[in-house]
């Protein structure tokens, strides 16, 4: 009796927070992801059109992608330079 | 004036059907002229909530193209008079509904109705967007479970933004009825609270309908549960929920069930 007692009070909060934190984190990213349905195809044709101010590259070869986590989001961009870069752009990559 | 009212969810098996007979019942008995409409083509169930499923001869289908006249297609309900089912069809793919059929009945039973009522299938795709299209106002099914919360989220995104009246800058009003709610589980922070859905939802309440088996009751004889067992604590939720609709301002009252301190501690020891 004492046990159920002690565990009556101290499971009193539950896993609803738990919940409620984990909707409020996924909501708020799903909902930014809807209102800018094609952000991914922005980023990239953005970020191909820096690149090829000083590079040019081949548009095939950019890609970008986006990993959803728990609480945390990644933005994975690859891209691909043509071989025979000049030092300055090498050295700032590095 | 008429009013077209979308039932949806998102996620399945949360009790639209359920909600769509109940207060399609509730707003006749309060004196509207009602049409539940099943747009669940391909798995209807509608009539079978509402006991009639061996009346039906036409559908929503054959209706929007022409095949049987509206009047051919509706149902009368056997105990009110003034609430009427329009069928969905068991048979025929779900693409045979468009966008354009669905807009002619629609416009067709406002001139005929006070309130048309949709129950919507679950899921996000064509079926459930053809229900909710021609929409005034929507009731959110929501259970009080992630899941549930987190489609009915996505739900709200596709009225404002899908909907007709979306599309002419105007808004469908919402509502969420939280549903399947369990006083006990809720009390023991088992189950996500009214204020934490309706925080995250940011959509104003319609009701709170408690988890019972006076529903499964009264689908097993076919009836609404406000029809069923009026008196019962889910029909008195759907009937409060009801007079909400038609603009009547009732405090809202969270169902519980009395159980006694020594019975909770017993329930918790058999758990
Ligand atoms: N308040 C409640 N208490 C107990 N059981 C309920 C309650 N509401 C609904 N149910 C049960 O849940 C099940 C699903 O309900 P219903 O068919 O209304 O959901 P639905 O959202 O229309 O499902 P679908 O997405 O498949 O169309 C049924 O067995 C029903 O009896
Ligand atoms: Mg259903």
């Amino acid at each position: 009796m004492t046990m159920n007692l002690w565990r009556l009070f101290s499971s009193r909060k539950g896993s609803a927070p738990v919940a409620r934190e984990r909707l409020q984190i996924l909501l708020a990213h799903e909902r930014g992801l809807r209102s800018q349905p094609d952000l991914l195809g922005k980023l990239r044709e953005e970020i191909l059109s820096v690149i090829s101010r000083h590079v040019s590259l081949d548009p095939d070869k950019v890609v970008v992608k986006m990993d959803r986590g728990k609480s945390v989001s990644t933005l994975e961009v690859d891209i691909e330079l043509p071989n025979g870069l000049e030092g300055p752009i090498a050295a700032a990559a590095s | 004036m008429a009013k077209v009212l979308v039932v949806t969810s998102g996620k399945g098996g949360v009790g639209k059907t359920t909600s769509t007979a109940a207060l399609g019942a509730a707003l006749a008995q309060a004196g509207g002229k009602v049409v539940v409409v099943d747009f669940d083509v391909g798995l209807r169930n509608l009539d079978l909530i509402m006991g009639a499923e061996r009346r039906v001869v036409f559908d929503l289908i054959n209706v929007t193209q022409g095949v049987a006249k509206l009047q051919q297609a509706l149902i009368r309900d056997k105990r009110l008079e003034n609430l009427w089912l329009l069928p969905a069809s068991q048979t025929r793919d779900k693409d045979a509904l468009t966008d354009d059929g669905v807009r002619r009945v629609i416009a067709d039973l406002r001139t005929k109705f006070d309130w048309v009522i949709c129950d919507s299938p679950a899921g996000i795709e064509r079926g459930a967007m053809l229900a909710m299209r021609y929409a005034d106002e929507a009731v959110i099914v929501t259970n009080p479970e992630v899941s549930s919360v987190r489609d009915s989220d996505r739900i709200i995104g596709m009225l404002d933004s899908k909907t007709v009246k979306a599309e002419k800058g105007e808004q469908v009003k919402k509502h969420v009825l939280i549903t399947r709610y369990d006083s006990s589980r809720a009390a023991r922070g088992e189950m996500l609270s009214i204020d934490d859905i309706l925080e995250i939802l940011a959509t104003p309440l319609l009701g709170i309908i408690p988890e019972s088996q006076d529903v499964l009751r009264a689908s097993n004889v076919g009836a609404p549960v406000t029809l069923s067992n009026a008196a019962s604590a889910p029909a008195r939720a759907y009937t409060d929920a009801a007079r909400r609709l038609m603009g009547e301002s009732i405090a809202m009252s969270v169902p519980t069930e009395r159980v006694s301190f020594m019975n909770r501690l017993l329930g918790r020891r058999a758990a």
